[in-house]
C-alpha cells in the first residue's frame, strides 16, 4: 500500500524539579560515583504534583506549534504510558479535554519503554488508511509514581517527562525539518516478562480496600538480565530494520536509542561499530523516562542541531514485556 | 586460539587491563576491579564467542578467570 507519513512537529517537556545523585545519598545507601559509573545518570527531573497528562499537554503544545496545526485539527491521539493519571479515564481522554478537543479517536497504549516506537507503527497505519490524518503521538511517564524509593537498585534509575510528535499524511514546505517515517519494526517476548514488572493493582494482584501496597506496586527489575536482553534485542532489531530497507549501518546519520543506562548504550554502540558522535545520549540529564525517553531524545537531538536535513535517523527502544522495536526516519 | 587465550583476550578487552595483570586465579571483582555490569558484559562476550548460554545464577559463581575457562571447556565438551 502506498501512503505518506510525515513527522511534522516535535516537542518535549520535563518537570522543573531536579533530583541529583547527591540527593539520593540521603535516601538510600548509594553515592554519586556508584550511580554515575554504573548508569551514566547525574540527575533526573521529578514531578512535583504534575500528572502524566500535564507533562503530555506541554510537550503536545510544542509539537502542535511546529506542525502548524491547532489541537482541533487533530484526528487521533495515541498516548503511550504505563503511568496514566488514572486507569479510567485513560490519559488520552484527559489530554483530549486539556486540548479542548473532542469527538475524535483517542487511546492509551502500553508497551513500556517501547511505547513511542509502537505508537509510530499505529500512526503510520492511520496515515495509510486516511490521507487526512493528523495524529498526535505523545509518550508521557510519571515513573516516580511507581518507584520504590527504598530500593537503591532501582530508585536512582528513573525520571519523569514527556515527548510528543505530530504525524500526518501530508507535509508542506512550511514545515521546518519534518521527518518522513520510512519504516517501523516491532518485537515482543512474553516469556521474559518476569524480569521487569509493575504488578500490584493489576487483576492478577487485585487491590483490597484498606490494605497497604507492597513492593510489587513499584518497578521491580532483574538488572543484569535486562541489560543482556536490552543490548542484544536492540542490536538485532536495528540490523533487521536496516536490512529490510537495504540500508547499510554506515548510512545511518544518528542513532537515537532508549535512554536507560549509558552502559547499555555503549555496549550497543560497540556491537554496531558506531562512533560515539553517531549515537545520541542524554541519559545523564533525565535518567530513564520509559516511553518518553526516545521522543525526548529525538526532539532534543533535532533542536540541538545534531540532526540535519537529509539525515537518516534510527530510533531503537527496549522495555518491559519484553517489548522492543526500531524505526527509521528520514529528515 | 585456545579457550584460555580467547578468555584472556575478552577479559583484557572488557576490563581495559593489561594482560600482565591477568593470572588464572585473578578474581574479576576483587583483583581486576570489575563491577556487576562489567561481569554481565564479560558473560555476554563469552556466550557469543563460544556459542554457549551461561544463566545468571551460574554467572554469579564464576568468580575467577580460571573458573570461567573451566566452565566454558566443560560446556563446550558437553555440547560436542
Amino acid at each position: 500500500m502506498k501512503y505518506n507519513c510525515y513527522i511534522t512537529g516535535f516537542g518535549f517537556h520535563v518537570p522543573e524539579k531536579i533530583m541529583t545523585n547527591h540527593d539520593f545519598e540521603h535516601l538510600v545507601d548509594t553515592s554519586d560515583e556508584w550511580i554515575t559509573s554504573r548508569t551514566g545518570i547525574k540527575q533526573r527531573h521529578i514531578s512535583a504534583g504534575q500528572t502524566c497528562s500535564d507533562l503530555a499537554y506541554q510537550a503536545s503544545l510544542q509539537a502542535l506549534k511546529e506542525a502548524l496545526i491547532t489541537p482541533q485539527e487533530l484526528t487521533h491521539i495515541i498516548m503511550a504510558t504505563f503511568t496514566p493519571d488514572t486507569y479510567l479515564p485513560n490519559a488520552a481522554c484527559v489530554l483530549l479535554e486539556k486540548l479542548k478537543h473532542s469527538n475524535i479517536a483517542v487511546m492509551d497504549i502500553n508497551t513500556a519503554c517501547t511505547g513511542f516506537v509502537s505508537g509510530l507503527e499505529i500512526a503510520r497505519g492511520l496515515c495509510a488508511i486516511s490521507s487526512k490524518a493528523n495524529v498526535l503521538l505523545v509518550a508521557s511517564e510519571v515513573l516516580t509514581s511507581r518507584v520504590n524509593f527504598d530500593d537503591r537498585s532501582t530508585c536512582v534509575l528513573f525520571g519523569d517527562g514527556a515527548g510528543a510528535a505530530v504525524i500526518s499524511s501530508t507535509c508542506s514546505p512550511a514545515h521546518n525539518m519534518a521527518g518522513s517515517l520510512v519504516d517501523v519494526c516491532l518485537k515482543a517476548d512474553g516469556a521474559l516478562g518476569e524480569l521487569l514488572t509493575v504488578k500490584g493493582g493489576g487483576s492478577a494482584y487485585p487491590l483490597t480496600l484498606g490494605q497497604p501496597v507492597g513492593e510489587n506496586f513499584f518497578v521491580q527489575m532483574e538488572g543484569r538480565e535486562v541489560f543482556k536482553h536490552a543490548v542484544r534485542s536492540m542490536y538485532n532489531v536495528s540490523l533487521e530494520i536496516l536490512e529490510n530497507n537495504s540500508v547499510r549501518p554506515q548510512d545511518v546519520s544518528l542513532v537515537v536509542p532508549h535512554q536507560a543506562n549509558i552502559r547499555i548504550i555503549d555496549a550497543l554502540a560497540k556491537k554496531m561499530n558506531l562512533d560515539s558522535s553517531r549515537i545520541f545520549v542524554n541519559v545523564q540529564k533525565y535518567g530513564n523516562t520509559s516511553a518518553a525517553s526516545v521522543p525526548i531524545a529525538l526532539a532534543e537531538a533535532r533542536e540541538s542541531g545534531k540532526i540535519r536535513a537529509g539525515d537518516l535517523v534510527l530510533l531503537v527502544a527496549f522495555g518491559g514485556g519484553f517489548t522492543w522495536g526500531a524505526a527509521l526516519v528520514r529528515f | 586460539m585456545s579457550v584460555e587465550e580467547k578468555v584472556r583476550e575478552i577479559v583484557v578487552d572488557k576490563l581495559g587491563i593489561s594482560s600482565d595483570e591477568l593470572k588464572p586465579e585473578s578474581k574479576f571483582v576483587e583483583d581486576l576491579g570489575a563491577d556487576s555490569l562489567d561481569l554481565t558484559e564479560l558473560i555476554m562476550a563469552m556466550e557469543e564467542e563460544f556459542d554457549i548460554e551461561i544463566d545468571d545464577e551460574k554467572a554469579q559463581e564464576l568468580l575467577t578467570v580460571q573458573a570461567a575457562i573451566d566452565y566454558i571447556k566443560a560446556n563446550q565438551q558437553a555440547a560436542g
